[in-house]
């Protein structure tokens, strides 16, 4: 556990001392993303990595928590950061309610009810033109402020979203290593044997989904709150997809990998956006070489290359969590 | 026009639309049965039926029967060559990383469909005219006939091939076990292979008769597909009856909910249909429950 703080202490001071190396600029927009994704996939990887349960709409989750920040606080003048409580746990409840009759399912059922039920909701912000602005969107959020300090520009946000990332990620490395998280594990190699060992399996997977919703509910706040306008098309079904990508590639179960594979998807359409229309055949082309020749994920990736490149060092970082 | 005529109106496109839901839904159910893959790019070959068939026909001004005719063992190919590169290859094929690489290959493929012919949508014309005809009081284009036909045909075509050739009865044996089918000689991944060869191909021709009706782009292949899917779900994942059942039912209510609710939630009409039978008889509607082995 020592050497664990030890790591991410290290990681928060890199990120920490990032913004230093480029003033300001593009890349430091495209690493808001990153922090964003970065929470979302977290969120995700402790549903699908921890208690291996899948989910096909997630971003339905991260969608409702920016559009009811939105609607909080552009319509009715809510203040944002009662309008992100109000909608992580909102969020949480509603997860929690159809988690019960949903997380019975299983395998490809599973998929097949939360992709459909975040098609439904994708539609729901579509429609209710009168509440969500219909598909032109929904405009005039405001930032997000702590007494006179505003949150208006990328700097300033780069470090309120990065410690939201932190703080998501702090929170899931100690769930990593509680009875609960150990408990999760057990049910994800065989939900029978844990429920057999006295794990409240189905209660336990329905707290886990609305944990993971609200931190995706969370995200969404933040997206609202820094971007000040919300459309449809961010949370449809290839958002899901693209989450789901993040943490199978950044790796199963690791919290540091779903850094990776957030960092990698959201810089890849960037890097190939040179490409033009030809990024998404590269984009789905990565995806499947991935899948074939690093089936572990970048987490495990990872320290193997650098342990290659590095000579005479005996394997590092193995283990993560 | 009157309540009933309307009705009758909404059943009849309903079920044509129903037909092309349960032939997607077949593709799914016969790689599932053989492989216990979810293909997510089966959407994706009913897209590649419908745009080659288009870029055949304006492109390469072939007569349509031709230009459909060439179709087919196109978008079959690719199917074929999907399998071979993709799935074949994968070193841990677990259900995680199959549904990962068929979503990339859906990306993939739509991607250089994109690329080909464009963000256009194209029309593609009827097979046997536009003129409506009068069934009961309600009118329906001869495409409609059309497609009702060739499902009916080809759900025909894959009974007889499933329950009497050699290799029908071949791939039933590995769906039922592979081991036990490898056993007995059987060339498991070359039912593999066949299973998406088949099911590309069903899953072109639904694209190619459903085209003159709805238009095609490069990206129809998405939301055909997981009707398609989910009208799979519904029939319990059989390639039989259960699925036909499935792809009708969830036509019928779409188009029904469509024109009697709102037509801005017909797609959400599907999926809240789809959970609904989920949470009430996760096994499909047509089938009995299975135990689960521990």
């Amino acid at each position: 556990m020592k050497r664990e703080l030890l790591k991410f202490l290290i990681f928060a001071a890199l990120l920490l001392l990032l913004p230093l190396f480029f003033q300001g600029g593009y890349l430091l927009n495209v690493l808001l993303f990153v922090g964003i994704h970065t929470i979302l996939a977290i969120g995700l990887n402790l549903l699908l990595g921890f208690a291996g349960q899948i989910s096909l709409g997630h971003a339905a989750f991260f969608g409702m928590g920016a559009y009811l920040s939105g609607i909080l606080t552009a319509t009715y003048n809510v203040n944002p950061w009662l309008a992100m409580i109000i909608a992580a746990v909102v969020v949480g409840i509603m997860a929690f309610l159809i988690g019960f009759p949903i997380l019975k399912l299983k395998g490809h059922y599973l998929a097949m009810a939360t992709l459909g039920l975040g098609i439904i909701i994708y539609i729901v912000f579509n429609e209710a033109v009168d509440l969500t602005g219909g598909p032109s969107g929904l405009s005039g959020i405001p930032n997000l402020s702590i007494g006179s300090l505003i949150f208006d520009n990328d700097l300033k946000n780069y470090y309120l979203i990065w410690a939201f990332t932190l703080a998501t990620m702090l929170l899931s490395i100690n769930l990593a290593h509680s009875r609960i998280g150990r408990a999760l594990r057990a049910i994800h190699d065989s939900e029978v044997a844990a429920r057999v060992m006295g794990v409240n399996a189905r209660l336990l997977k329905v707290q886990i989904f609305s944990l993971s919703a609200a931190i995706s509910a969370i995200a969404g706040s933040l997206y609202a709150h820094t971007m000040t306008f919300v459309s449809p098309a961010s949370f449809g079904f290839n958002f899901s997809i693209e989450l789901l990508t993040m943490v199978v590639i950044g790796g199963l179960g690791s919290i540091y990998g779903s850094f990776l594979g957030a960092a990698l998807l959201t810089l890849l359409p960037e890097m190939l956006r040179a490409f033009q229309d030809y990024d998404i055949v590269i984009y789905g082309l990565l995806l499947i070489l991935m899948t074939m020749f690093m089936p572990g994920g970048l987490a495990r990736a990872f320290p193997a290359i650098v342990a290659a490149i590095s000579p005479k060092k005996p394997e590092g970082g193995q283990g993560s969590a | 026009m009157q309540l009933s005529e309307q009705l009758t109106q909404y059943l009849l496109s309903g079920l044509s639309t129903g037909a092309i839901y349960a032939l997607i839904g077949f593709g799914f159910a016969i790689i599932y049965n053989t492989t216990s893959i979810i293909n997510f790019a089966q959407g994706e070959f009913v897209m590649l039926g419908g745009m080659i068939s288009v870029y055949f026909l304006s492109g390469l001004k072939l007569p349509l029967p031709l230009a459909i005719l060439a179709a087919i063992p196109l978008a079959t190919a690719t199917g074929a060559i999907f399998e071979r590169l993709a799935i074949r290859p994968l070193k841990q094929p677990t259900h995680l990383n199959l549904v990962i690489i068929t979503i990339g290959g859906s990306i993939l493929i739509r991607g250089l469909a994109m690329l080909i012919w464009g963000k256009d949508t194209h029309a593609m014309p009827t097979f046997s005219g536009s003129e409506p005809l009068n069934l009961a009081g309600a009118t329906i284009l001869p495409q409609h006939l059309w497609i009702i036909g060739v499902t009916l045909l080809i759900i025909i075509g894959n009974k007889l091939f499933f329950s009497y050739s050699v290799t029908g009865k071949a791939m039933r044996a590995c769906a039922c076990n592979r081991t036990a089918a490898s056993l007995v000689g059987i060339d498991v991944r070359r039912m593999v292979l066949f299973s998406f060869v088949i099911s590309s191909a069903m899953g072109s021709m639904a694209g190619i008769i459903i085209a003159p009706l709805t238009m095609t782009s490069y990206d129809v292949g998405i939301m055909l597909g997981l009707k398609g899917f989910c009208a799979a779900i519904i029939g319990g994942m059989s390639s039989g009856f259960g699925t036909v059942l499935g792809g009708l039912l969830l036509g019928v209510l779409e188009s029904l909910g469509a024109g009697l609710i709102s037509s801005g939630y017909k797609d959400a009409i599907a999926f809240i249909i789809l959970l609904l039978i989920l949470f009430i008889r996760p096994q499909g509607l047509f089938k009995k429950a299975d135990t689960e082995r521990v």
